[in-house]
């Protein structure tokens, strides 16, 4: 086992490489020159090639990715084209809110959608099957933007139970953190948990038709605990693949719940970046997040062998 | 094989019992009409072809009938004296695994693959005996030894995966007989092992019900099966019973046509031996298990018996008392050998 994971995070190290590879060239052939952004819309000619050598992006573009490279290695993620800031700081300061609101989401979305999964699966058929469907069908068919503003409008708005908008730190206090958390939690979450809830029932529904549960039932075993340790267990592994396959769902909804909701977290600084061709953000943004993707991946296959214990490495 | 002293005591009295299963196509009356009782101690052997209600039988006695499928229509089972036909499901989880257990055809597929052997037996007496997880895992280490698992205390730590068929069929049947049932219903336990293994199984299974008194339900095809382990016999065909009687006296006498058939379908190693060595050509009932859909007014082996006359097409035969506690549903039972070999002859000119 153990040299399986060391095995396997040595294989990430190719992987990131050719991420690295990719969102260098892929930005560099985007249109746009970010020095003629700075320099203004009355520069000379001059002033942006003066602009263009001191950010190093006069030089041959393979120097420039072998320099942003090594410096990734060293720790260096660059520097900020605009704000003249390490790339590094800036991420570092806008993780708490991301991560607050991806844990939360995570959270909220697990542990309401494996029951509701594992309830349609029991009653299927029934009509309580039919509600929890309709809602994944519904969940998963509506865009995080429009969920995240209809939630404002009811609890927000009309009720006033929540606040409409921003994040308060963990530092100010637990309580206003979670208020701030609710609402966009729920928003993001809502079509992950559909897609949980759906993996979750057909999973459970195929277990449920073994030969094992029948004799758990001819044991006269409680309901509970055929269907959470007999089956659940047996039905997990599809569930927890498609979990990690939302972590990845969860980072692109993130950038768009973080501007419904006006949270300043990594998903803003994104779209500011993007705007704005900050290419040293950008760069280093979409390295974390493909570190991020690639170590959950990493997670879920070694879970796979806690789960089923006839998978070995 | 001899009956322990308290055989007298009905345990099991199955009235009439009638299951249903809703198809596409119509209702299919998979059990229809069956009657039996078990004494405490006793082993009954279940027999028929495939498809012919069966293993339904069983599944209706634990009340195991997936109700999106089927249901128990009519009839009555009484365990102990309780009906258990109606009986709500919490107390039907009470009896199951605790008074009447059920051991499974397949044991490849019949265990938990992601629980340890340890965790599916004491599960068990957890549950119905209402021990700790000390004692029960204590319990399932003696049930190991029970059905003579060798080093059970590791074993208990392994996966179904990590054993073999026919240490995984002694692991059901540990589970089974964890908290003492007085019933154990084996559903074709050695059908999927190898003989030799298929043997160890039934000897396994005739030892405890010397030893713990259990009252075995044994279902097979195989009529060898019958005749090594059982006390009594009833021979079931398309969902009915067609005969009931003492393993000798039925081997001795059949009286029912169908049973008849299915034993010339048996091959005879024994008259090998003998004469020029020439073995009896080996013979199959001619036609086809009527569909369960329609109703069958008479005898539902009619249309494949040499002996059916107009009666048994039109009126269903009950069950009547041709011997020795021995019964059997047939009008023409009276007709005995010379009527097996004439309707040998005739259902050979049929095909």
């Amino acid at each position: 086992m153990v040299s399986y994971i060391l095995r396997r995070l040595l294989a990430t190290i190719p992987v990131m490489g050719v991420v690295a590879v990719f969102v260098f060239f892929l930005l560099r052939l985007a249109p746009g020159d970010p020095a003629a952004i700075i320099a203004g819309d009355d520069a000379t000619v001059t002033q942006i090639a003066a602009i263009r050598a001191k950010l190093g992006l006069d030089r041959p573009v393979l120097e420039q990715f072998g320099l942003w490279v090594l410096g990734m290695l060293q720790g260096d993620f660059g520097t900020s084209i605009f704000s003249n800031l390490p790339v590094s700081r800036l991420i570092a300061q806008r993780v708490e809110p991301t991560l607050a609101l991806a844990l939360s989401t995570l959270l909220v979305a697990v542990a309401l959608a494996i029951p509701l999964g594992v309830l349609a699966a029991a009653k299927a058929r029934r009509l309580t099957d039919r509600l929890v469907m309709l809602f994944a069908v519904m969940g998963f068919a509506m865009p995080v933007f429009l969920i995240g503003y209809v939630l404002i409008y009811v609890f927000a708005d009309r009720l006033g139970w929540l606040p409409v908008q921003g994040y308060k730190p963990l530092s100010e206090g637990i309580g206003p953190w979670a208020r701030h958390l609710v609402l966009p939690s729920l928003a993001l979450g809502i079509t992950y948990m559909a897609l949980i809830a759906r993996i979750t029932r057909a999973s459970m529904l195929e277990v449920l038709s073994q030969d094992y549960i029948r004799t758990a039932n001819s044991k006269g075993l409680a309901t509970g605990r055929v269907l959470l340790l007999h089956a659940l267990k047996n039905a997990a592994v599809p569930i927890v693949t498609v979990i990690g396959i939302g972590i990845a769902l969860l980072i692109s909804g993130v950038v768009i719940t973080e501007t419904v909701f006006n949270i300043p977290g990594l998903g803003r600084l994104t779209v500011d970046a993007v705007l704005k061709r900050d290419y040293p953000i950008v760069q280093g943004l979409i390295i974390v997040f493909a570190g991020v993707k690639v170590l959950v991946n990493l997670m879920i296959d070694i879970s796979y062998a806690f789960l089923d214990p006839r998978i070995r490495y | 094989m001899t009956q322990p002293a308290n055989s007298q005591v009905n345990i099991l009295e199955v009235q009439d019992l009638r299951t249903e299963f809703r198809t596409i196509d119509g209702v299919v009356r998979a059990v229809d009409g069956v009657s039996f009782s078990l004494k405490a101690g006793e082993t009954l052997g279940l027999v028929g072809e495939s498809g012919c209600g069966k293993s339904v039988t069983a599944l209706s006695i634990l009340r195991l009938i997936d109700p999106r499928a089927g249901r128990i229509a009519g009839g009555s089972i009484r365990f102990e004296g309780r009906e258990l036909v109606g009986l709500d499901e919490a107390a039907m989880r009470g009896i199951r695994g605790h008074h009447i257990s059920m051991i499974f055809q397949e044991p490849m597929t019949s265990l938990n693959p992601v629980l340890t052997i340890g965790t599916q037996i004491a599960e068990n007496a957890a549950r119905h005996l209402g021990l700790g997880k000390k004692a029960a895992r204590g319990r399932a280490l003696e049930m190991l030894d029970l059905v003579r698992i060798a080093d059970a205390r590791r074993r208990l730590d392994e996966y179904p995966h990590q054993l073999s068929g026919g240490m995984r069929q002694r692991v059901m049947i540990a589970i089974a007989l964890a908290c003492n049932p007085k019933v154990l219903i084996a559903d074709e336990p050695t059908t999927a092992l190898d003989v030799t293994i298929q043997a160890q199984i039934l000897e396994l299974l005739a030892e405890i019900r010397q030893r713990l008194g259990t009252a075995i339900i044994l279902i097979t095809h195989d009529l060898g099966v019958v005749a090594e382990t059982c006390d009594r016999v009833i021979v079931m065909y398309a969902g009915r019973m067609v005969e009931a009687a003492p393993v000798a006296e039925l081997f001795r006498v059949p009286r029912h046509p169908y049973t008849r058939g299915l034993m010339r379908a048996i091959p005879r190693l024994d008259l090998d031996a003998e004469g020029e060595g020439r073995r009896p050509r080996l013979t199959e009932i001619g036609g086809l298990v009527p569909s369960l859909i329609r109703d069958i007014p008479g005898c539902a082996f009619a249309p494949r018996c040499a002996l059916a006359g107009d009666r048994c097409r039109s009126e269903r035969p009950p069950m009547l008392d041709v011997g020795e506690g021995h019964r059997a549903a047939c009008f023409e039972w009276a007709h005995g050998f010379e009527g097996a070999r004439r309707d040998a002859g005739q259902a050979e000119g049929v095909r």
